[in-house]
């Protein structure tokens, strides 16, 4: 099985968020940017639990900078094999993923393995995009992943529940909790990243659809109304009458 | 110029989210001198198809193949980029939810158009399109720089509208054919008798603070009497307290409602991240420093044992009353 993980950049959860530029730009100043923790804990691990039991590779690839390479080697200490970053800005959805499916053309994988969503601009968009680019089936909000010969047996989110569905490799999956569990590269795993082949690619053509204008910081709670405990009956009638929710 | 809305349906009956996306493009459309234009799937009764006319869509386009009784995104994707030529529409709206999710981007690709996940909002007076980002602590404004452009709402963005009207229903092949369906469903598993959480307008959720699996009675009860979905913080997943699917925060389920009432949960940001665009929120906790009562509306420093009793009694009186 021969498996690709797409890795995104993000903002630590705990990053203070602001902007720069009259609120045009993010304000990456004394940030901590780490590997985005659905593609980290959910795709890369399960990726890499797949290969160390019925073998074959995971390659993982980014689009962005030299400084995204901290977070790639991060996915090599982990467990990867090797790893390609294209270099160039990655703002748009449809030219990332346009980078993505014109690296897997070229190398022909059985399974494209995303995390469900980045945690910084909650798209969802690239793994979908890269399916319909390579005609892959795409199967998303998956907590459960078993693989049998060129079959893939997943279990899916489906509103209200769950379903057990099949499909044949190649293929796109979207991971999220449930199918594995996060792991911390030991120190071989990090003494190895740093000989495992990092592959830097020139980006190809492509456009961009979308942009950002501006960002705005949503409007502060009020302060919180705190009421006694012992008369619960004012917290109903705030909720019925000022909050008009019940 | 028409606007193409995607109706998800669940066991022959369109969502709520269904009709929320239907008004949104209704709205759109009307603001563009246009009309708005439904696409559904599969196994639905007929007066379900031309009731959608009252939220304002002058036709459903309903592709009736058996196939799509299960859900196959490519499968989908195709059809519903068919309809959008056939129709005209330039815009299509679908719901930011578990097939829109998958749709939009597909969608995106197939008719190169620019997409926003998870829009907010109508398009403002510059067309520009607002979206939380960074898990609810900022908004971004995109501007689609193609002509034709993809929106996906969240839920609770505006409620379903019925302004009245029937639309004339036409069956649509999609232009679909056997190969076209990849996906094999081999089982279902419902939840019996809960409220999916990603739809709930209501939601109860409770923390470690609670102590054990066997306290959640009265968490459940809470949500019975508002007829509430019942969520938890990722410690009581993670110690199989509560299944993985009710976890809401960064890495579980973002949720929406128009009232999250959270029990002995502290507040890490992990799990504000997942409430943030919660329209109320209320926080029942023993320890006034909870990070949570930062970002509540209304707090209860307590114990949720003697409180939450008294508060489900207080609302099932308050209920009683009205009715």
């Amino acid at each position: 099985m021969k498996i690709l993980v797409p890795i995104s950049k993000v903002p630590d959860t705990t990053a203070k968020i602001s902007f720069t530029d009259n609120n045009t730009k993010f304000n990456s100043d004394g940030v901590q940017f780490i590997m985005n923790p659905t593609d980290e804990w959910f795709a890369l691990v399960r990726a890499i639990e797949i290969k160390e039991k019925s073998g074959g590779s995971v390659t993982v690839i980014n689009v962005g900078g030299p400084e995204n390479e901290q977070i790639i080697r991060k996915a090599l200490a982990i467990g990867a094999d090797n790893a390609i970053r294209v270099d160039t800005a990655d703002d748009d959805a449809y030219f990332v993923a346009s980078q993505i499916a014109a690296h897997a053309k070229e190398e022909s994988y059985d399974l494209i393995f995303t995390g469900k969503e980045t945690i910084d601009y909650n798209g969802f968009e690239v793994g979908g995009m890269v399916a319909e680019m390579l005609d892959h089936p795409f199967v998303t909000l998956v907590s459960h992943l078993e693989i049998e010969g060129n079959t893939v047996t997943v279990k899916r989110d489906i509103e209200g529940g769950h379903e057990v569905v099949e499909v044949n490799t190649p293929c796109s999956i979207s991971a999220q909790k449930g199918i594995s569990e996060q792991r911390i590269p030991n120190m071989r795993g990090i003494m190895q990243a740093r000989t495992k082949p990092l592959e830097v690619k020139a980006a190809v053509e492509s456009e961009k659809l979308t942009q950002i204008i501006s960002y705005e910081l949503p409007p502060s709670r009020k302060e919180v109304k705190l009421i006694d405990p012992e008369n619960v009956q004012e917290l109903v009638k705030l909720l019925s009458e000022e909050a008009k929710v019940i | 110029m028409s606007v193409l809305v995607f109706l998800d349906q669940s066991e022959g009956k369109f969502k709520k989210a269904a009709h929320e996306a239907a008004t949104y493009a209704n709205k759109l459309a009307q603001s563009q001198g246009g009309t708005a234009v439904g696409i559904a799937f599969g196994s639905i009764d007929s007066n379900s198809l031309a009731e959608a006319g009252e939220f304002g869509l002058s036709k459903v386009v309903h592709v009736n193949n058996p196939a799509t009784d299960n859900y196959d995104s490519r499968a989908f994707a195709k059809a519903i980029s068919a309809a959008a030529e056939k129709e005209g529409s330039k815009t299509v709206v679908l719901s930011f939810n578990q097939r829109g999710k998958s749709l939009g981007p597909r969608i995106s690709v197939r008719m190169k158009a620019g997409y926003v996940p998870g829009a907010s909002a109508l398009p403002d007076s510059d067309g520009n399109i607002p979206k939380g980002v960074f898990s609810g602590k900022a908004i971004a404004h995109y501007k689609i720089n193609t002509e034709k452009k993809i929106i996906a709402i969240n839920a609770n963005t505006l409620p379903p509208e019925k302004v009245g009207g029937s639309a004339e229903v036409e069956v649509f092949d999609g232009g679909l054919s056997e190969t076209d369906f990849a996906v094999k469903v081999i089982s279902k598993e419902k939840l019996s008798g809960s409220i999916p959480l990603s739809e709930a307008e209501l939601v109860v959720s409770a923390g470690r603070g609670l102590k054990g699996p066997e306290n959640w009675g009265m968490v459940e009860e809470l949500a019975g009497v508002l007829n509430a979905a019942t969520a938890c913080s990722r410690a009581v997943s993670d110690v199989d307290w509560r299944p993985h699917h009710e976890h809401v925060g960064q890495t579980g389920l973002t949720v929406r409602p128009n009232l999250y009432i959270a029990i002995a949960i502290s507040g890490a940001i992990q799990h504000l991240a997942g409430v943030n665009n919660s329209k109320t929120i209320v926080v029942i906790n023993t320890d006034p420093e909870a990070p949570f009562f930062k970002a509540a509306d209304y707090g209860i420093v307590g114990d949720a044992f003697d409180v939450v009793p008294r508060l489900t009694e207080a609302i099932r009186n308050f209920k009683a009353s009205q009715s």
